[in-house]
């Protein structure tokens, strides 16, 4: 569903992502994991076109989406999440997830104008399923701001599923969760994959990371050192390497 | 009486220039251009009515319209710029542009005298409103016919899935982007419906002074334009009016009787406000009190 192929990015003479390829089916949860600065979040920039790619290329779904700025990254259905939490703070939960309304299903359903200036009714329904997955119903009028900080990534996660993405790229979103919140997570990631969202996970956290992936590649200094299932990246030599050895793995 | 409606007058086209910073803002932006776009409004709506003879309002809309196309080319360069950055380039603009008129000449004889703009003397004899036989009660109808349009329209815009746009955009760029919101579309726009409200209030403020030169469009009337909608707060266009009502008739009218001390009251009582208020004279709070008062319904579920 996702090919990479020789991705690179190059920030002034340093290579944070050296010719990385990679391929993530459609239906799995794929985990990319790294010491720290090993290109992880670069790769997620880069694939829904924050950054311009330096040599390589991106295909989704059959589509060349090497060049696309984020908005159209979003139309051919890649949607990511921040490792900071990234919420309109001033806007309502409700408002939160009414701007994300922005997926193929509305642009296509309403004329330009109207989606524009009030979203359309689908979208409005979309919005309360919303609430309603992310167990924000009761919230709704709340400043984002205002909410804890699970509640926050909660919201963050509706947020991102509001543009029904084909695939979901999470940054870190276990980042300061406790166990059990952790394990909240990896029940809906599953869900979301049952609803046929296709998962790329960035993150730290291994208990996450080994419990719910089908497969996992290994980044060190931009570069692909390992892949495979969960089983053979814990036995693997370079693996255990790069993070024992590296100065600042977790 | 008349000096109410002078009063009026002033408020009214002060409305207007910072209701158009105050959608700039809603953005992030932070933009010194908007004297320049009411300058654009000013002298082509005072050419077209004096040299070409039109009608006010059509020679407003035209006036508008140039300014908002100026805009629309302003703001796409401004999109590779941010914070500071972006005051120093809008600030060129906006001087760019008064240069423009100060060395811009273009007169026709009309019976015995020379009328249209004449470079550094300004542009002299817009005299649409006495012509016409207009009243300064009639004017300040007229003046806040257009305030009551615009901030109408904002309003609403404000409540409609755009205004939430903008501010999503203003808040967090780079989260706005990734929930598929266009960036160029959302500022560009908000720039160029800014413009186009600038010069509507250009178009009236030439009209009804009846005499413009390049040194009443300077960075202290864009510094206005923007301290409008900050002091307000971002929260409502309400605000803006407010802090027009505030500085203009309260600072600067109703302390003329300190004579030369207001100045200085005048920047120490912003300051103050500022510091009391920091989310503007109209935050989210004063406007959920509102809004309950009135009843209006929360701004989610039924907006």
């Amino acid at each position: 569903m996702l090919e990479l192929d020789g991705l690179t990015k190059h920030f002034g003479g340093v290579r944070a992502v050296d010719k990385l390829s990679l391929s993530v089916k459609e239906g799995e949860i794929f985990g990319l994991i790294g010491p720290n600065g090993s290109g992880k979040s670069t790769t997620v920039n880069l694939i829904c076109g924050v950054f311009p790619v330096t040599a390589g290329s991106i295909r989704f779904a059959g589509a060349d989406i090497t060049a696309a700025q984020p908005h159209q990254a979003l139309a051919a259905g890649v949607v990511r999440t921040f490792q900071n939490i990234r919420l309109f703070s001033n806007l309502t939960v409700w408002q939160n997830l009414w701007v994300a309304q922005n997926g193929m299903e509305s642009r296509k359903s309403e004329n330009f104008l109207k989606r524009w200036l009030s979203g359309d009714a689908p979208a409005r329904r979309s919005v309360e399923e919303l609430l309603e997955f992310a167990g924000l119903i009761g919230r709704r009028d709340e400043y984002a701001g205002n909410l804890s900080f699970g509640e926050q990534r909660r919201l963050e996660l509706g947020r991102a599923l509001a543009a029904k993405p084909k695939m979901l790229l999470l940054d870190e979103p276990a980042a300061g969760m406790n166990l059990e919140e952790v394990g909240h997570l990896d029940q809906r990631l599953r869900k979301l994959v049952e609803r046929g969202v296709t998962i790329l996970l960035v993150e730290h956290v291994m208990e996450l990371v080994m419990g719910v992936t089908d497969r996992i590649a290994v980044l060190n200094f931009g570069q692909k050192i390992a892949e495979g299932t969960p089983a053979e990246i814990q036995n693997d030599k370079a693996v255990q390497e790069a993070y024992l050895g590296g100065s600042s793995g977790s | 009486m008349d000096f109410y409606f002078g009063l009026l007058q002033i408020i009214g086209v002060h409305t207007i220039l910072g209701l158009s910073a105050y959608i700039v803002l809603l953005t992030g932006q932070v933009t010194i251009a908007q004297a320049g776009f009411f300058a654009i409004g000013a002298y082509i709506a005072g050419m077209l009515t004096v040299l070409a003879g039109w009608h006010l309002v059509p020679a407003m809309l035209v006036a508008a319209l140039v300014a908002g196309f100026v805009a629309c080319l302003v703001g796409f360069p401004a999109l590779r710029v941010k914070g500071l950055m972006l005051v120093v380039a809008t600030t060129a603009f906006g001087e760019a542009v008064r240069l423009f008129w100060f060395n811009f000449d273009y007169q026709i004889a009309k019976g015995d005298v020379q009328v249209g703009p004449l470079g550094g003397e300004g542009f002299k004899q817009i005299r649409f409103f006495p012509e016409n036989g207009w009243t300064t009660g009639d004017v300040a109808l007229f003046i806040w016919f257009w305030v009551a349009v615009i901030m109408a329209g904002l309003w609403w815009m404000d409540r409609s899935r755009a205004g939430a746009v903008l501010r999503a955009v203003g808040e967090d760029e780079l989260a706005a982007q990734s929930v598929g919101i266009n960036l160029t579309a959302a500022k560009v726009s908000a720039f160029a419906v800014g413009g186009f409200i600038a010069g509507i209030g250009g178009a009236i403020y030439a009209h009804y002074t009846t005499h413009i030169e390049h040194a009443n469009f300077g960075v202290i009337l864009a510094t206005f334009a923007i301290a409008y909608p900050i002091l307000g707060g971002l929260s409502s266009v309400l605000g803006t009016l407010l802090a027009v009502i505030f500085i203009q008739g309260f600072l600067v009218e109703g302390l003329r009787f300190l004579g030369d001390w207001r100045n200085l009251l005048f920047g120490a009582l912003i300051v103050l406000a500022m510091n009391v208020r920091p989310r503007g004279l109209i935050d989210e709070r004063v406007l959920n009190t509102l809004r309950r008062t009135f009843s209006i319904g929360q701004g989610g579920g039924n907006a």
